[in-house]
């Protein structure tokens, strides 16, 4: 018996049938077709998974889809505004912040989240902020970087896509 | 000097500028990664996608009595399974397509799991769950089947065979050896001359690569009478031909995207998805999804080998290295995949970047029933340098030398002639060294500030190839059979000998039967073959009369014994060969007779032959064909 779930997604209306149990993510990546975020471990170790509901970092593996009925999820896949990248998108491309490119996401998701709750992290803010998100390429030191770059960057750039 | 370029020639070109070295370069392929758009291979959506899961050997070691599927196949979504009968070429080994090894790996595995893990049936689904549910739903007998977990248990004669195609738990190079060898100078004497000796052991454990995306693929029937796989794979020509050869399709059928790869490490190169992917395909007419979840990429997927190292150093008491001497076991686990090659990375590696005169090693490919394991960044140098490292700390300890002075004082300098009688060129180790040094405030000697790869080396005895020690029964390497032959190579030159083992190793006068060597005597007892084994056919040879030289001409080879092998010492006085190896098995040990192994005995070392056939002991311990006589006799240490 499958569920529909209506919310919008990077601002847009989006609707699909879940399945009983059916993850966000899967629900996201098959169902609606937005294949930003990564199945990595389906289990909540690794953060690729990372999407934003209602503003909030929150691992779409471990979240029922049928729970997002009416709420707002953003995904990496939304972040830029037509071809104008976010800070954050930038910042990483400049930094040298990704490598195979599949945390990518989920870092990214994670950042925002922080950059949109506090606009001057500190350094030690940023670790905390994406320490639920695994890297295996490039010594999470690229990444903390260009997220402070981000926040240093022009204000109206960070935050303003959704 | 800019590089002159035939300017005539390209004159319609663009003037790009190509001075890029040393600057920062935005990646092409970052815009992707950073908008989430970069095409992983599970990023490819497919109208009726099913979805494939294996059940697997829940033990280390296990013989499958009996499959039950019938409650399996009547869960709700299942689709079709797939059986080892059902995978048109089941064995294959990785590296079968540059000739190098035996197909010894079946992609589903009818009778035998040899680590835990292992597939034997796949189950197509409609959805992860139900095919979830149907493995789960798979009843399988299983007879639990004594193990092996560890390099040196697994060469004891009472180890259970992990892997049929090698019974002996070796992998064969050159289908004659049961290890991979080298041999420079006289370590002996290297010992004898030295003030200090340093021995150590050193052990580094299995890595995961544990990349972020876990392996997998998915194969789909195209409209042009190919099969489409998307795949995970960072070996994308490997993968199509080890798929092209198990679903028996040529590979103009096959139509492979890859290239995306969510992390690898050496960890995506075993090419079992895309197989399974398209057989699936092929059987169902639809599109089929292989993917590894997070648990069976840490249990399954194939990880860096676990390696053990033993050094043994002959050291001058101001610091110089006059030997050096390395036992080494690469743990494969059950099945070769790339440690065969990773075995002959460690032994070019040695002795690491130091100009050592003495210089021996054996270095052992063993099966155990652990994970198959696979490459790794760096693999087989990561290990051994891990080890050569630390004993290069222990022996500063012992000689009471700063660390970082004692690598500068035996560093290679160009010039210099290695173990592998290849010059040195563009040394840096010394500058490094000074560099680090400097960076982190460690204070070094004059000497050693003053040091450079570019001055001492290459003069006197750091340039020559010394004469090669050779084992007793005059050979490099000794035979897995004994070698009956006269010298076939009288007036080659010493100076040409090369590593043997090594693949510029003289060629032997022939092509010699493949297992001709692996003849079961008589007294080698305790060794166990599978009835699948290729045991040559050839006869066995007649044992000879004492004493008697076996009667052929120079360069030709007795059909009824095996060739005298590369690994033979070309040059040698034939006195020095000829003395113990003429001598039948049987004639031989009229030697006083002393116990079996006690519970401690020496680890094996490479220039001390600890052949049975010396061994002042008793009943002879049971020896197997192909086991080398440097670990034969009391195997390890316990």
């Amino acid at each position: 018996m499958k569920t529909p779930v209506t919310f919008t997604l990077n601002g847009a209306d989006a609707a699909a049938f879940a399945d009983p149990g059916q993850n966000l993510l899967d629900v996201l990546r098959r169902g609606v077709g937005d294949l930003s975020p990564k199945y990595g471990c389906g289990q909540g170790t690794c953060g690729t998974c990372t999407v934003l509901i209602d503003g909030e970092p929150h691992l779409s593996c471990l979240v029922l889809a049928e729970t997002v009925q009416g709420r707002a999820v953003e995904t990496a896949g939304g972040m830029a505004n037509g071809p104008d990248l976010h800070a954050l998108q930038t910042a990483f491309v400049e930094g040298f912040a990704a490598q195979c490119g599949y945390c990518t996401p989920g870092m990214l998701m994670a950042a925002k989240a922080l950059l949109d709750r506090n606009p001057s992290p500190t350094r030690d803010e940023v670790i905390e902020a994406i320490s639920g998100n695994l890297c295996r390429c490039t010594g999470y030191e690229p990444i903390v970087e260009a997220i402070l770059t981000a926040a240093r960057a022009p204000r109206n750039s960070v935050g303003s896509t959704v | 000097m800019p590089v002159e370029f035939r300017k005539d020639l390209f004159a319609d070109e663009r003037d790009d500028n190509l001075a890029e070295i040393g600057k920062p370069h935005i990646r092409q392929d970052i815009l992707g990664h950073v908008t989430g758009r970069s095409p992983f291979y599970d990023d490819h959506l497919f109208d009726g996608l099913l979805h494939m899961r294996c059940v697997r050997s829940p033990h280390h070691h296990s013989r499958v009595r009996s499959v039950d599927t019938s409650a399996a196949e009547r869960v709700p979504g299942v689709v079709r399974l797939i059986r080892p009968q059902d995978v048109p070429v089941n064995l294959n080994t990785l590296l079968a397509l540059l000739n190098f090894g035996r197909d010894d790996e079946p992609l589903l595995t009818p009778d035998r799991c040899a680590y835990k893990g292992e597939p034997i049936i796949a189950i197509i689904a409609t959805s992860e769950r139900a095919a979830r549910d149907a493995v789960a739903q798979v009843k399988v007998d299983w007879e639990e089947l004594p193990f092996v977990l560890d390099v040196e248990e697994a060469l004891k004669p009472e180890a259970p065979m992990v892997n049929e195609t090698y019974p002996n738990n070796t992998f064969d190079y050159h289908d004659r050896y049961d290890h991979q060898k080298l041999r420079f100078g006289d370590v002996e004497a290297g010992f004898a001359q030295a003030d200090h000796i340093v021995e150590g052991e050193y052990q580094m454990s299995p890595i995961e690569q544990a990349p972020m995306e876990t392996c997998g693929a998915i194969a789909a029937p195209e409209t042009n009478d190919r099969f489409v796989c998307y795949t995970s794979t960072q070996a994308l020509f490997f993968s199509v031909a080890v798929a092209a050869k198990q679903t028996a399709l040529p590979s103009s059928r096959l139509h492979f995207i890859g290239g995306t790869v969510g992390g690898g490490f050496g960890g995506k190169v075993d090419s079992h998805h895309e197989p399974l992917a398209i057989l699936g395909a092929m059987l169902t007419g639809r599109p089929v999804k292989y993917q590894w979840d997070r648990a069976e990429e840490m249990q399954v997927g194939a990880p860096r080998g676990a390696e053990r190292w033993r050094i043994k150093d002959g050291v001058m008491r101001d610091g110089r290295i006059v030997a050096r001497e390395f036992t080494g076991f690469f743990d494969a686990g059950a099945y070769t995949r790339l440690s065969s090659y990773a075995v002959q990375k460690c032994t070019g590696h040695i002795p690491g970047p130091y100009t050592i005169p003495n210089i021996a090693s054996n270095v052992y490919c063993v099966f155990t029933n652990r994970t198959p394991s696979t490459a790794m960044r760096g693999f087989g140098i990561t290990g051994v340098d891990f080890a050569i490292e630390c004993h290069m700390d222990k022996v500063a300890e012992q000689v009471a030398m700063d660390p970082i002075e004692l690598r500068i004082l035996n560093a290679y300098r160009d010039g210099d002639m290695k173990a592998h009688r290849r010059s040195a060129k563009n040394c840096a180790l010394i500058e490094c060294c000074q560099v680090v040094a400097e960076k982190s405030g460690w204070a070094l000697s004059a000497d050693a500030r003053a040091a450079s790869s570019l001055r001492g080396g290459g003069v006197d005895w750091r340039a020559e190839i010394p004469e090669t020690l050779t084992d007793q029964g005059g050979q490099i390497g000794e035979r897995k059979r004994r070698a009956l032959a006269p010298e076939p190579f009288a007036g080659v030159s010493q100076r040409h000998t090369v590593a043997a083992g090594s693949a510029n190793e003289h060629p032997a006068t022939g092509n010699a039967p493949q297992r001709e060597d692996m003849v079961i005597e008589a007294e080698r007892l305790g060794f166990k073959v599978s009835t699948g084994v290729p045991v040559s056919s050839a006869p066995i040879a007649p044992p000879t009369p004492p004493g008697v030289p076996v009667p052929y001409p120079n360069n030709a080879r007795p059909p009824e014994q095996p060739d005298r092998d590369a690994s033979t010492g070309p040059g040698l006085p034939p006195a020095a060969r000829s003395a113990e190896p003429l001598l039948p098995r049987e004639t031989v040990p009229q030697r006083p007779v002393a116990p079996p192994p006690a519970a401690v005995t020496p680890p094996p070392s490479p220039s001390q032959p600890t052949s049975a056939d010396q061994a002042p002991g008793g009943p002879r311990p049971p020896r197997r064909p192909g086991v080398s006589r440097f670990i034969s006799g009391p195997r390890g240490r316990r």
